[in-house]
């Protein structure tokens, strides 16, 4: 599959990859630059691959069940992050609910989820118009502490009044467009919706961002960002076998509301941990599936892991039993041989 | 200075008198991306063709570095250490990554020539 702003890619002479089906940009100018220059700047996402439904109808309690936190403390044009478990607490995937008004959500999927959420959703919403608008609306995400600059250059009105996590419906160069403010990389930043055909929106803003020196960002960056800030990605440090409890998501599981799995999260005693990690010394980087040791004990999994461009480090994330805390030293297997690490907060990067 | 000989596993080496220089090809390095870290052999120490010798370690992935033909390590590109980026920088002079005398050196001529390896990557790069 392509995105809308695929030649776009090819004429920026971008590193493709493929992304669960997805030709997306890996790289453009190098991962360590995209990087730093989201961290200092701005920079622009293509994330079309990212799945969309639109769910029209009675759905507010409909939807309450499907997740863990509480959809009752956001109101109309207003969003909420959080995991959709199963049964057993498992996480089906990580979503970010939209709130257009109380008859119209639209939620936001991971792309390698599209099809389980959606069959999912459709089980569990009824009497409710369910849509995949995937391919209809593009999504670029603007993320960096200069994103509100470009966004006003660009004739958004009243952007700087728009608090994080709310949703304002707005005329990008005269386009219908929805902009929330909300992101994946520990900065300030934005996420925009609008039709897909507008494809000249991507040369528009980077051409409007020029002064503020944005740059294009790869999917290399956007997991380097996404990792020094704390956040998971599905797949990697979450799925079905993982509760949210065992992941830093505690505070997105509200027991005082009712929804899926939430009678095994209650009763589930949680014995590993999401921990972050850094290694010591040495620069070698530790990859998913490394394994993690005390002493001689094998006692934890990498579950993701790079290098932090901002710290100049190894960093990552493993799972380990509860009892091992922040700062416990423990031993990194990285083909064969052993790393003295550290064990850490998930969140490196706070701006 | 000497022709350049090359290796389907994307090191080059380069033979001036009794020993050669190794390194990784331009290809190789844009295909890692950001260099962050290698770990390098010990001075002294013996390989034999295609066992690991380095480690490079880009954002991205993790990448062994084998060595070309039999040999022992008679020197190592310590600013590596500190400066991994010389790498994709200078893959074919700053970035050099150790200099070995060669055991056997008839290995050198099965090695790929410009053409074959330029052929391979073009292929590779479809």
């Amino acid at each position: 599959m392509r995105s809308p702003f695929f030649k776009n890619h090819l004429e920026l002479k971008a590193k493709m990859v493929d992304f669960h089906g997805w030709e997306m940009p890996l790289q453009y100018s190098g991962i360590i630059d995209e990087h730093k220059n989201v961290r200092e700047s701005v920079g622009l996402f293509d994330v079309s691959h990212m799945g969309r439904f639109k769910i029209k109808g009675e759905a507010e309690s409909q939807i309450q069940h499907l997740i863990t936190n509480d959809i009752s403390k956001i109101g109309d044009k207003q969003s909420i992050y959080s995991p959709m478990c199963n049964e057993n607490g498992g996480i089906i995937d990580d979503v970010i609910v939209n709130r257009i008004n109380s008859n119209e959500f639209v939620i936001v999927v991971n792309s390698s989820n599209i099809k389980k959420d959606l069959s999912w959703i459709t089980k569990n919403v009824k009497s409710c118009e369910i849509q995949n608008v995937t391919d209809d609306y593009a999504l670029l995400a603007l993320q960096g502490p200069k994103a509100e600059n470009v966004l006003k250059d660009a004739g958004v009105e009243q952007i700087e009044n728009l608090k994080t996590f709310y949703l304002l419906e707005a005329k990008l160069y005269d386009i219908d467009c929805i902009i929330s403010r909300t992101g994946y990389t520990g900065e300030d930043g934005f996420e925009l919706f609008f039709d897909s055909k507008q494809v000249q929106v991507w040369e528009k803003l980077l051409e409007t961002g020029t002064k503020y020196g944005i740059k294009p960002i790869g999917l290399g960056a956007r997991d380097t960002l996404r990792l020094e800030a704390g956040l998971m990605l599905y797949g990697n440090d979450i799925d079905e076998t993982i509760t949210p409890l065992e992941a830093p998501l505690k505070w997105t599981v509200k027991f005082e509301t009712e929804f899926i799995g939430k009678a095994a999260l209650e009763q589930k005693k949680v014995e590993r941990k999401i921990r972050g990690f850094e290694i010591i010394e040495a620069k070698r980087v530790a990859r998913k599936d490394n394994k993690i040791y005390d002493e001689e004990k094998e006692i934890g999994i990498v579950t993701s892991g790079s290098f932090s461009p901002t710290l100049g480090k190894p960093i990552g994330y493993c799972f380990v039993p509860i009892e091992y805390s922040l700062e416990r030293e423990i031993k990194i297997d990285i083909g064969g041989k052993f790393f003295d690490s550290k064990l850490t907060s998930t969140r490196f990067y706070k701006r | 200075m000497a022709e350049k000989k090359f290796t389907k596993e994307h090191e080059w080496i380069e033979k001036s008198d009794q020993i050669i220089i190794i390194g990784i090809t331009e290809f190789a390095q844009d295909q890692l991306g950001d260099i962050v870290s290698i770990e390098l052999p010990q001075v002294a120490s013996s390989f034999k063709q295609n066992d690991v010798m380095a480690i490079i370690d880009s954002v991205k992935a993790s990448s062994d570095i084998y060595c070309p033909v039999d040999g022992e390590i008679i020197e190592i590109n310590e600013k590596l250490l500190e400066h991994p980026e010389l790498i994709n920088q200078s893959p074919y002079e700053e970035g050099w990554i150790v200099k070995i005398k060669p055991n056997n050196p008839e290995q050198i001529d099965s090695l790929l020539s410009k053409e074959q390896y330029d052929e391979l990557v073009g292929q590779s790069k479809e």
